[in-house]
């Protein structure tokens, strides 16, 4: 009986991809797990050591290191933290339209933008729309290393110390939970001091041996946990998106499959019912 | 009621302690700390070694710091270490061979020999074994 082929060809095709969605679903949540440890992981460091810079920040340190001079802002740097695979929802999209509306308000402030990508998503996204763009790192995985991205970073850091950038932001997701991921910008340079903190520049700490040594060693390894748990948190954030744009997608699939099931009964019932007519009909006629 | 201070200790890797302690002594970049609530804020680099909390409750608690940094505010007390470890999950054998290595490596230098490295190496070994035996003492 030849009744709906295209159907039951369309419904095989959309069998195959429900296959393979449900597939991604669970590699992305066996993913999740191990992506969520790390950033669970790194998280008490990353946030104590906010909170001691944001203390030193405040305070009225003997020798300020050149990251922590706030300047009148002519240009910006962001660094953005995005995917490297899609297929995982809205996730790079958020990031980016937010990223636009920020760096939009500061052109119309006269204040150009350059940027730091990590992830292909990025790296995409603007090359297609345009921005002066800096650095690239590619391929970071779910289990980043930090030499890997230091590397494109120092780009960022040197234009802050020669003066090119007046600002460093970092763009990237927060991991609210598995359902809700949302973009961030957070102030990396000048240091961003602890608000919420009464006393402010009145006290300085003691330091052993010497301020400008410690201070220094301290800021670096501040910047670094905080880029390291920035593309932790992102692959994390990566992973769950994916396993929801997933989850959804096998749904509709299944959805589609049921829609065209029906159609496809439909015709087949109509088909043998108009083949018992005919075969009435032409008894009746005989 | 005694005086208490919070006390906070992370590594890269993960939180190793969190709550209220009446003292804390480690040994920092130029010396041995003793730090009592009320402390004058402070930012110092601390050394591979020993890390001794007094609980509220008088009990102690023994954690091994590779490095890293110590900051007090006056009623907290945060360690960012760079590796750090409660005491009993130290693996004796591996830091005494680790201990060995270290000291061989110090003995026969070659040509392309990193001798910082070497030095790092066996100053933390020693430090793992220090806090092992101040451990073992409280036990007895």
């Amino acid at each position: 009986m030849a009744v709906g082929k295209e159907i039951r060809k369309k419904i095989g095709s959309v069998e195959n991809t429900q296959k393979i969605t449900s597939a991604m679903q669970m590699v992305a949540a066996s993913k999740m797990r191990r992506t969520q440890e790390n950033m669970r992981r790194g998280k008490p460091y990353a946030e104590k050591m906010r909170q001691v810079i944001g203390h030193l920040a405040n305070a009225n340190p003997e020798y300020r290191h050149a990251y922590m001079v706030e300047r009148e802002v002519r240009r910006v740097g962001y660094l953005v933290v995005s995917t490297d695979k899609g297929l995982c929802g809205g996730l790079n999209v958020n990031l980016f339209r937010e990223l636009v509306r920020d760096m939009a308000q500061r052109h119309s402030q006269g204040v150009e933008s350059d940027l730091a990508l990590v992830g292909n998503k990025a790296a995409a996204f603007f090359r297609s729309i345009g921005g002066n763009v800096v650095a690239v790192m590619h391929n970071v995985g779910e289990s980043p290393v930090l030499a890997d991205l230091i590397g494109g970073v120092k780009v960022m850091f040197d234009a802050y110390e020669e003066n090119r950038i007046d600002r460093l932001y970092i763009a990237s997701n927060d991991f609210v939970n598995t359902m809700v991921q949302s973009p961030v910008m957070r102030q990396l340079l000048p240091l961003n001091p602890d608000v919420g903190d009464s006393h402010q520049r009145r006290w300085d700490y003691l330091y052993e041996p010497d301020a400008r040594q410690l201070i220094e060693d301290l800021v670096v390894r501040y910047v670094e946990s905080q880029i390291y748990q920035a593309v932790v948190e992102n692959a994390a954030c990566e992973q769950a998106a994916k396993m929801i744009a997933m989850k959804n997608a096998t749904e509709n699939a299944e959805k589609l499959i049921g829609e065209l099931k029906l159609i496809y009964n439909n015709a087949r019932q109509a088909a043998i019912t108009q083949e018992i007519a005919e075969i009435v009909g032409g008894a009746a006629a005989v | 009621m005694t005086a208490t201070m919070r006390c906070d200790i992370v590594s890269a890797e993960q939180e190793i302690f969190s709550g209220a302690v009446t003292m804390v002594s480690l040994r920092g970049t130029i010396g041995e700390l003793g730090i009592l609530p009320g402390h004058a804020p402070l930012l110092t680099g601390i050394q591979p070694g020993v890390v001794q909390l007094r609980l509220e409750n008088g009990e102690e608690e023994v954690f091994y710091a590779s490095g890293g940094f110590l900051e007090i505010q006056p009623s907290i007390v945060t360690i960012l270490a760079d590796t750090a470890s409660r005491a009993e999950d130290i693996d004796e054998a591996a830091a005494a061979e680790a201990r060995q290595a270290a000291e061989r490596a110090l003995s026969e230098q070659a040509a392309d020999f990193d001798f910082s490295l070497a030095t790092a190496q066996l100053a933390q070994a020693a430090a793992q074994l220090r806090t092992l035996e101040e451990l073992r003492k409280r036990r007895r």
